[in-house]
C-alpha cells in the first residue's frame, strides 16, 4: 500500500501543521512516512506545497511522481488546481472553498470550483465557516485534516491523539479548539 | 538507540552532536538554516554544545577552524552560495593538519527554490582535495555526519557533507546510536602544520596530495559506494545522493535491472567505476547538480564506453532531478494520470507580508524618486528582494550578499547619478559593511538605504549578529558625515517626512546613509505572544 498526499496552500495557511499531524498519526499506525516541505522565500504569501508519502513498505523518493498521488488536500481552491497532474486516475481532491485573493489575476471562483468538480472524487469544504463554528478561523487547517480523515489509511483516534500532542504546549484551550475543528471537518464529510 | 522523525538538516545536526560536537557555527541560509536552528534549540534544552550564528559564512568557518585547532570537534553549516563567502578559509583549511574533526555541511539548492544559482558544492570538495559525503536519506545524513568527524581526524582534513534541498527539507525516521564524548581541549601539535607560510604550505600541500591514494582507498571500500552487477546488461546506472531514490522509484518498471553503482562518498571510487565500465557499454549518470561524475568519467573510462548524463543532454541539463525526469532518462514512458481540463492556475509568487515595514520603505523610495527622475536602485538578498515584483517594482539588482552597496559605488564612479543601494540590516552586517567602507573612504556620491527590521527575516527570524541600536554608531564610526546619516521610523504614519528625507539625501552630492527601522511583523508577533505568555505565567 502506498498513499501519497500533496498538501497545498498559501504561505501562512498552516500546511506544515497539517503535514506534521498526518505524518505523526501515520507513524503511530506503523506506516513508513516521508514528508517533504518547502521553506524559505516561498513561504512569504506564495504557493506552498508539502508532499506526504505513506506506505507499508520503505519509501525511496521524498518527492511524489506525476500521476501517482492518491490525494490533493488543499487549504485554498486555486492552489488545489496546481497539483492535479500529480493525481493518479482514481485520485481525490479535497479543497477548502474560500479563496485567498492576493494576486491580481485570480480567476473567477466559479470557474475554479467547476474545474475541481471535474475530478471524479472531489470534496469542497466550507472550512472557514466550520472553523469559525469550532471557535476560530485559524483552525481551518484542522478542519481540512478532519475532512481528509475519511480517506486516509489511518485510524481517527490516532489523528486525534497527534492533534492533542502537537498543540499541547499551547494549552488545553488550543487543543480543544483544534480537536473541535478536526471533528467538524470529519462530520461535514459524512453528512 | 532512539527513533526520531527528522529533517535532513536536523539529522546532520544530531549526527554531529552524537559524534561529540563541541561547537557549531553558521550564517542562516535556505536550505541549510535548520541545521544550526536545531543545534540552538538543542543547546537550550540540554545546556550545550554551543551553537552560534555568525556575521557571515567566512567568520563562521574561521571560528570552526579555531575550535578544531585546539582539538575539539566542530561543525560549520551554510548554503551553497555561502561557501563562496567562506571559500578562502575553506580552501586553505585543506592544507592545515586538522586537529579536532571539522565537518562543513553545505546545503545546495538545485532548482533554485530559494537561491540565485544552483552551483554544486561537490566541485568545491574536489577542488580542495578533501572528502565529501553525499547522503541520500535522513538516516544516511545522520550516520555519515557522525562518520565524517572520524574521517576528518583520521586524514586530518575537513570533510564536507553535501545536502540538497529535497533531503534537507524532507522528514523521515532516523535511528540514532549512543553519543560519543567530546574531545578534550588540547594545545595543537607544535609542528607548524597550521602556519601556511609558503615553505610550510608547500610541505602541507604535498602531504595532502600524498594522502589522496589512502583517501581513495577509503571511499573505494566504503559501504555507501555500492556496486550491484547484473547478468549481461549493456546499461550501467550511476546514482549520486538523492538521485538513487528517484532511480529506485522507477527501476521496478525496467524490463531488466541495469548494473548500478551508487556514490555517496567522494573522491570517486575509481576501481568500482572501472569495474562497472567493464560490464556496461552505456553508462547513465544521475546526479543532482552539475555533471561532476559524468565529466570525471570521460577521463577515466575507455572512449568506447558511451557516457550519458547532464553534460551530454541525456538527462535534463538544469534544475533538480525528480522522479519524473529520471524516469524519462531511463527511457520509461510518462505515467498517465487524471487529465482535468479547466482553469490553468496563474503563478502565485511570494510577496511581502501584509503590514511588512519593507513595503512602507519601498513606497517612501518611490515617492522620493518621483521628482528626481532616472535613478538606479541596486538591492540585495533578503525578503526585501521581493521589492523587485509588483506592486513595488522598485529594485534593479540582486546578485550576492552585500553587492548592492559595491554596485551602487561602481555605478556612481562610472558617472551615473543618482545611485541608491537598498540592503537589509543582516545582509549589511554580513558583507555590506566592507563595501560601505569603500564608499566612505571616497565619499562616493550615492545613498545607502538600510532596511532595518531587526532580524534575519527570510530564513525565519534569527537574531541579527548585532542589535539594531548599534547600526548608527557603526556607520558613523566609518567617518561618514553625521549630517547625512539618518535613522528613521519606518512606520507608515511617517511616510511623507521619510520620503522628504530620502529625497534630500538622494539629491545630496556625496555619501549618505538612511536607516529605516521597524521590526519585522512576523518576529513582532512572536515577541508579543512570548510577552503575553510571560504575563500569563506570572498571573
Amino acid at each position: 500500500m502506498t498513499f501519497d498526499i500533496v498538501l497545498a496552500g498559501v504561505g501562512g495557511q498552516g500546511v506544515l501543521s497539517v503535514a506534521a499531524v498526518i505524518a505523526s498519526a501515520a507513524m503511530d499506525q506503523g506506516l513508513e512516512v516521508k514528508q517533504a516541505e518547502v521553506h524559505g522565500m516561498a513561504q512569504r504569501g506564495g504557493a506552498v506545497q508539502a508532499s506526504l508519502r505513506l506506505a507499508d513498505h520503505p519509501i525511496a523518493s521524498d518527492m511524489i511522481a506525476n500521476a501517482t498521488a492518491s490525494l490533493v488536500l488543499s487549504m485554498e481552491p486555486l492552489e488545489s488546481l496546481r497539483y492535479l497532474g500529480l493525481l493518479k486516475t482514481d485520485g481525490a481532491v479535497i479543497s477548502a472553498m474560500t479563496p485567498l485573493r492576493n494576486i491580481v489575476d485570480y480567476p473567477p471562483l466559479d470557474d475554479i470550483l467547476d474545474t475541481i468538480r471535474r475530478v471524479p472524487t472531489h470534496l469542497l469544504i466550507d472550512a472557514d465557516a466550520l472553523a469559525r463554528g469550532a471557535g476560530a478561523v485559524r483552525a481551518t487547517n484542522m478542519v481540512m485534516v478532519g475532512a481528509a480523515s475519511r480517506l486516509l489509511p489511518i485510524a481517527p483516534a490516532a489523528i486525534e491523539r497527534c492533534i492533542a500532542t502537537r498543540f499541547a504546549p499551547k494549552g488545553q484551550a488550543v487543543v480543544d479548539l483544534n480537536l473541535t475543528a478536526y471533528r467538524a471537518g470529519r462530520t461535514a464529510v459524512s453528512a | 538507540m532512539a527513533e526520531l522523525v527528522l529533517l535532513g538538516d536536523e539529522a546532520v545536526a544530531l549526527g554531529a552532536v552524537d559524534a561529540g560536537l563541541s561547537a557549531a557555527y553558521a550564517y542562516p541560509g535556505t536550505p541549510s538554516t535548520e541545521i544550526v536552528e536545531y543545534l540552538v534549540a538543542h543547546a537550550t534544552r540540554h545546556g550545550g554544545p554551543p551553537a552560534h550564528w555568525c556575521t557571515n559564512e567566512k567568520t563562521a568557518y574561521e571560528a570552526a577552524l579555531g575550535a578544531s585547532f585546539v582539538g575539539r570537534r566542530t561543525l560549520v553549516a551554510m548554503k551553497h552560495v555561502g561557501l563562496n563567502v567562506a571559500a578562502d578559509p575553506f580552501m586553505n583549511s585543506a592544507l592545515v593538519s586538522i586537529h579536532g574533526g571539522l565537518v562543513v555541511a553545505v546545503a545546495d539548492d538545485p532548482g533554485m527554490h530559494s537561491s540565485q544559482n544552483e552551483q554544486d558544492s561537490r566541485f568545491y570538495a574536489d577542488f580542495a582535495r578533501i572528502a565529501c559525503f553525499e547522503p541520500s536519506t535522513q538516516q544516511e545524513a545522520y550516520d555519515l555526519t557522525r562518520e565524517a568527524f572520524d574521517l576528518s581526524e583520521r586524514f586530518r582534513i575537513p570533510v564536507m557533507i553535501r545536502l540538497v534541498t529535497r533531503l534537507a527539507h524532507a522528514r523521515s525516521i532516523v535511528r540514532t546510536q549512543p553519543p560519543r564524548l567530546q574531545n578534550a581541549v588540547t594545545h595543537p601539535p607544535r609542528d607548524a602544520s597550521w602556519i601556511l607560510l609558503p615553505a610550510n604550505a608547500r610541505r602541507q600541500w604535498s602531504a595532502l596530495l600524498d594522502r589522496q591514494d589512502a583517501l581513495r582507498a577509503y571511499t573505494q571500500a566504503h559501504a555507501v559506494n555500492r556496486l550491484d552487477l547484473r547478468g549481461g546488461e549493456p546499461l550501467g546506472v550511476i546514482t549520486a545522493g538523492v538521485a538513487r531514490n528517484y532511480f529506485l522509484e522507477n527501476a521496478g518498471e525496467l524490463g531488466a535491472l541495469p548494473h548500478h553503482l551508487h556514490v555517496g562518498a567522494y573522491p570517486l571510487p575509481v576501481e568500482a567505476l572501472r569495474t562497472l565500465a567493464s560490464h556496461a557499454t552505456r553508462i547513465l549518470v544521475l546526479e543532482d547538480g552539475y555533471p561532476l561524475i559524468e565529466r570525471q568519467l570521460r577521463g577515466l573510462l575507455p572512449t568506447t564506453t558511451q557516457i550519458l548524463g547532464r553534460e551530454s543532454g541525456d538527462v535534463v541539463r538544469e534544475g533538480e532531478l525528480t522522479p519524473d525526469n529520471v524516469r524519462a532518462a531511463l527511457g520509461l514512458p510518462d505515467r498517465q494520470g487524471l487529465a482535468v481540463v479547466g482553469v490553468v492556475p496563474p503563478p502565485r509568487p511570494p510577496q511581502l507580508c501584509q503590514g511588512c515595514p519593507h513595503g512602507d520603505s519601498y513606497r517612501a523610495i518611490k515617492d522620493a524618486l518621483r521628482t528626481i527622475g532616472d535613478a538606479i536602485v541596486t538591492s540585495d538578498i533578503g525578503c526585501y528582494t521581493l521589492g523587485a515584483l509588483p506592486p513595488y517594482s522598485q529594485i534593479e539588482s540582486c546578485v550576492c550578499m552585500g553587492a548592492s552597496i559595491g554596485m551602487a559605488k561602481g555605478a556612481s564612479d562610472a558617472g551615473f547619478r543618482p545611485a541608491v543601494a537598498v540592503i537589509g540590516d543582516s545582509t549589511f552586517l554580513h558583507s555590506g559593511l566592507s563595501a560601505l567602507m569603500d564608499a566612505a573612504s571616497a565619499n562616493t556620491d550615492m545613498t545607502v538605504l538600510i532596511l532595518d527590521n531587526e532580524t534575519v527575516g527570510m530564513t525565519g527570524g534569527q537574531p541579527t549578529i548585532l542589535p539594531s541600536s548599534r547600526l548608527q554608531a557603526l556607520v558613523l564610526g566609518l567617518g561618514i558625515d553625521p549630517d547625512h546619516v539618518h535613522v528613521l521610523d519606518a512606520h507608515p504614519r511617517h511616510a511623507p517626512t521619510n520620503a522628504d528625507t530620502l529625497r534630500r539625501e538622494i539629491e545630496h552630492r556625496g555619501l549618505s546613509v538612511v536607516i529605516m527601522v521597524r521590526e519585522c511583523i512576523e518576529t513582532a508577533k512572536v515577541h508579543k505572544a512570548a510577552a503575553r505568555a510571560v504575563v500569563g505565567a506570572g498571573s
